[in-house]
């Protein structure tokens, strides 16, 4: 599947620039994170990336066929989206809709939520649950079909230091066994802990993209060192 | 004042005796009334999920329609549908008129436009939250109608219960193409117009109130099977 290409990538909402043309390159393996001001387009490369927004201009290219490609990819957004289902449906969802039996599937599903430690609310409905039971639901529901490839945009954005803990650990996780993360946070420290490299942001382009502890040690760019040293970058 | 009274008492005592002619006019009310729901579910269910998640050309033009369509008035269906149904008729060959099939397809066409119209609604607010995941998790559009369709199922029940108050209480339409022919089309709503234009207004009152109670306990029973509005569901 890996490299995963982007060439000329560009979107427009409306007739508005919103990002590019960006050229990237993400080999497979390690976390990838996504930095920048609020409006420098993270979520919008996320979404161009991973094919749910239309490009203006551009390709996102991978070494396996495209479909081959989409199948192997999950999405996690920001604000997690819950079927009005039960945490297990939530859970089984990706699996059932790809065919696999519901027998298994549910079986699948179940080991997630202990996983999570939902165990003991399998059966209620997912959106009456905490904003961080929601997300470690959303989370688990991208990472059940072993995705190779997998997108997420400020996962932690809204979540409290227990939660954002448990996440971190899915994705730690998720990584070691063979998932190439890429994720946008606004959480520098989150950064620290969890990037193998570092994307920067600004105005719809990529400012710098470089190992994170180069990023971090020697921030290549005017607006990166002011982004880390907590300035505000405009 | 007192042909309120007697028709009450008339109500309850046609119900409690189980009056023959009474039975039969009020199963024939569900019967058709029934039928119809079935018949315009099947049409209106999935083509509101289809509106709700496919862009095509003309798509604004049928919504409107629909819309419009919700204000149809019954006497003018009742007319279309005698001349396609009458011996002269592009249909007349069927036989139909004068049938309870002539009754149910007057209903279809009156409740179809209704059942669409409130369905597209909800199912477009449950597309508008779902979307973005169901595009991310690569869903073909069957998958994601039937995934509208499943977890929007009780604001469906809601629109198939408006068509069935619609259809329950119609008299125009059905009085038209069904003749209110003693036992073989009358229903509760024609039979009421007939005891009405008798003088009769004790046993058109005792009809009446039949009619109504056959709604609300077809209402009850839809809500209570549907276990909406208890703790922790939709």
């Amino acid at each position: 599947m890996f490299p995963m290409n982007a060439c000329n990538l560009s979107v427009k909402v409306r007739q508005k620039h919103i990002i590019g043309p960006i050229n990237l390159t993400i080999s497979e393996g390690g976390i990838t994170v996504l930095m920048g001001p609020n409006g420098a387009g993270k979520t919008t490369l996320l979404k161009a990336l991973h094919g749910i927004i239309r490009l203006a201009n551009g390709q996102v290219t991978f070494a396996t066929p495209a479909k081959t490609a989409q199948e192997q990819q999950s999405f996690v957004f920001q604000s997690p989206i819950m079927l009005r289902r039960s945490v297990l449906e939530n859970l089984a969802y990706p699996l059932v809709i790809n065919r696999q039996d519901k027998q298994s599937a549910m079986e699948r599903a179940q080991t997630w939520a202990t996983k999570i430690g939902l165990s003991a609310h399998m059966d209620r409905p997912a959106p009456f649950l905490s904003g961080g039971e929601k997300q470690k639901i959303a989370l688990a529901r991208a990472l059940i079909t072993s995705p190779k490839l997998l997108f997420l945009d400020e996962p932690t954005a809204s979540l409290d230091g227990a939660a954002t803990v448990e996440i971190e650990a899915l994705l730690s996780e998720a990584q070691s066994t063979g998932t190439t993360i890429i994720m946008s946070t606004h959480n520098i420290g989150q950064a620290r802990r969890m990037a193998s490299r570092v994307l920067f942001m600004k105005d719809g382009q990529i400012d710098a993209h470089s190992a994170a502890n180069a990023f971090f040690d020697t921030p290549p760019t005017d607006a990166a060192q002011k982004f880390i040293a907590g300035d505000i970058v405009l | 004042m007192n042909d309120l009274w007697n028709g009450i008492q008339q109500a309850i005592w046609l119900t409690l005796t189980l009056d023959a002619d009474l039975v039969e006019i009020s199963l024939r009310s569900l019967r058709v009334t029934l039928s119809a729901l079935f018949v315009s579910c099947l049409i209106a269910l999935p083509l509101a999920a289809i509106l709700a998640v496919r862009r095509f050309k003309y798509r604004r033009l049928i919504i409107s329609t629909l819309n419009a369509l919700m204000g149809l008035p019954p006497v003018v269906v009742g007319l279309i549908v005698y001349i396609l149904l009458s011996r002269s008729g592009p249909f007349g060959v069927l036989g139909l008129l004068f049938t309870t099939h002539a009754m149910v397809i007057a209903q279809v066409i009156i409740i179809t436009p209704l059942i669409t119209s409130i369905a597209h609604q909800s199912l477009r607010e449950l597309w508008s939250e779902y979307h973005d995941l169901l595009i991310s998790m690569n869903t073909s559009k069957w998958q994601r109608i039937k995934t509208l369709l499943w977890d929007g199922r009780r604001a469906l029940m809601t629109a198939s219960l408006a068509g069935f108050g619609r259809a329950i209480g119609e008299v125009g339409a059905i009085m038209i193409v069904g003749g209110n022919i003693d036992h073989a089309t009358r229903v509760l709503t024609t039979a009421i117009s007939l005891e009405t234009s008798k003088g009769d207004f004790a046993l058109a009152l005792a009809l009446g109130f039949v009619l109504i109670t056959l709604a609300l306990a077809v209402n009850f029973t839809t809500h209570w099977l549907g276990r909406t509005e208890r703790e922790g569901r939709w």
